[in-house]
């Protein structure tokens, strides 16, 4: 990525503060936290189980209110943040009443401001080759297509920003790969920004521009690892020796903390 | 029709035992045979089915009418809030542990031999699945959509028409399923106690004279419309949740 420091910002963490509260006092998660995403990148957060990967994106929606600090969507400090972006959680979570097009469109019916129309959804459906299942119901379809018609309700809140949060975790091995591709495919069409939570470090690799560690809890400034890899890609450029090296290098530093 | 072969079978058999059974013992006022009672209700069709049916379905039809909205707005209320949770529901376990047929006569003292204390019955006997299974059905709603609902800025109205109604659906049709039958127990348990007309006030009237057939016969129509009630809900969730069918 050249240039990116005259780029956009998509998104930017400035000094933010996190904590859980329970019986046993305060829990710090995040402390003094600074973050930035330029707009158009491909982001992934990766960390063990319960490092607090989840608690980002649960920050940015505002499913979760930050203790101190400031959250930028798009270069504008937001106060009311739900509904300005797109979150595609880890469960398809289709709701098994709505038939595809109704599961998608979902956003359109619930946010006033959505600009797109009716007609958006139709070209949407065909690119991600849901034509012809629009009337089906999430049970007719396999793993992949519900995870498509997902990252199509994500896509159809009409915002830049992305959240992903460990999409491809329940697939099969192979839809997974497939599913990898699609979503690069995808992304390079509509120009958003991502932000891709997974455990698996050679899926982080194959997807993003960039990738943050987190290491330990509570963290401050999250471990920034540019991926060394050319796009368009396919799966097999994660064979070359960099990358591999990439990938022990980074197996080590999870391996420390199991 | 092939799923039922098995039960119609069983039915005949038991039907058969009965028949040979009530023959041999020969006292017709205490068991009827099957055939006996089957020429009572042909008999007497005219009278059930015109003079008594009609007052035995309007109780059914009010008392399950009332249940319905007072079970759905209970649920809702409970559903809504904590408090009205936690007053409510106390209240109802407690409703369901008086005996009616003690307390029955208590509505005939206040209602007369009209038809509203067989209809309060039949309210206090059905309201109480409904109540129950629709509340436990809002409260089945997933938590991740719930979420999900709130990233997208759902309103509190959006997400209970849009995603607590439908999730509440299919336990509130368990209820009206459990229900639907109660209800024609309750009417005819309030027309027992006390009426001047309807199904089970006949069958009451019947024993009265020792009329074994004559009491049987109200209870098998009775027993029809528990099923053909019964069906119609049924038929009615599969129009509504057809989502559920693969």
């Amino acid at each position: 990525m050249n240039g990116e420091q005259n780029k956009k910002l998509a998104l930017q963490f400035k000094n933010v503060d996190f904590h859980y509260r329970n019986a046993a006092g305060e829990i710090p998660i995040l402390k003094n936290m600074n973050l930035s995403v330029a707009d158009g990148g491909f982001v992934s957060i990766i960390g063990a189980s319960g490092s607090g990967k989840s608690t980002i994106f649960r920050l940015i929606v505002g499913l979760e209110e930050r203790t101190g600090g400031s959250i930028y969507l798009n270069e504008k400090q937001v106060a009311d943040r739900p509904g300005k972006v797109g979150y595609m959680p880890q469960q398809d979570l289709l709701m098994p009443w709505r038939t595809v097009l109704q599961n998608a469109a979902l956003p359109l019916e619930l946010q006033k401001e959505n600009h797109l129309d009716r007609g958006t959804v139709q070209n949407l459906l065909e690119a991600f080759g849901l034509k012809g299942y629009e009337d089906k119901y999430p049970h007719e379809l396999s793993g992949g297509m519900r995870q498509r018609v997902s990252f199509l309700r994500a896509t159809l809140s009409g915002s830049n920003v992305l959240l992903l949060d460990e999409p491809f975790s329940a697939l099969d091995a192979m839809t997974k790969l497939f599913m990898q591709e699609w979503l690069l495919e995808q992304w390079e069409q509509q120009q958003s920004t991502i932000l891709f939570i997974t455990h698996d470090i050679s899926e982080a690799l194959f997807l993003s521009d960039r990738i943050f560690v987190i290491t330990e809890t509570p963290f401050t400034t999250l471990k920034e690892i540019e991926v060394p890899l050319e796009r368009p890609r396919r799966q097999h450029d994660l064979d070359k020796k960099e990358v591999a090296e990439l990938k022990n290098n980074l197996l080590e530093q999870f391996r420390m903390r199991v | 029709m092939k799923n039922y072969l098995y039960s119609i079978i069983l039915i005949t058999i038991f039907l058969f035992i009965w028949e040979a059974g009530a023959r041999f013992v020969d006292t017709s006022f205490i068991l009827p045979a099957p055939a006996e009672i089957a020429m009572k209700i042909w008999e007497l069709k005219a009278e059930l089915l015109l003079h008594h049916l009609p007052i035995t379905l309007a109780v059914i039809a009010i008392g399950l009418g009332i249940s319905l909205v007072l079970g759905i707005i209970l649920a809702t209320s409970m559903n809504i809030s904590k408090t009205l949770e936690q007053a409510i529901y106390p209240v109802l376990i407690t409703s369901q542990t008086i005996p009616i047929i003690a307390l029955a006569p208590i509505f005939v003292l206040w209602f007369g031999y009209s038809i509203w204390s067989k209809v309060i019955v039949t309210i206090i006997i059905t309201f109480f699945p409904i109540t129950v299974s629709t509340f436990d059905g809002f409260r089945s709603a997933s938590k991740e959509l719930k979420e999900l609902f709130q990233t997208l800025g759902a309103s509190k109205r959006q997400l209970f028409f849009k995603l607590e109604v439908p999730s509440a659906l299919p336990s509130f049709f368990s209820g009206l399923k459990v229900a639907v039958p109660m209800s024609v127990i309750g009417s005819a348990i309030g027309e027992w106690l006390g009426a001047q007309a309807g199904l089970g006030y006949f069958s009451r009237r019947m024993m009265t004279q020792f009329n074994g057939a004559g009491v049987f016969a109200p209870i098998v129509v009775l027993s029809l419309i528990g099923i053909l009630l019964f069906t119609s809900v049924v038929l009615l969730e599969k129009f509504i949740l057809k989502w559920r069918r693969s």
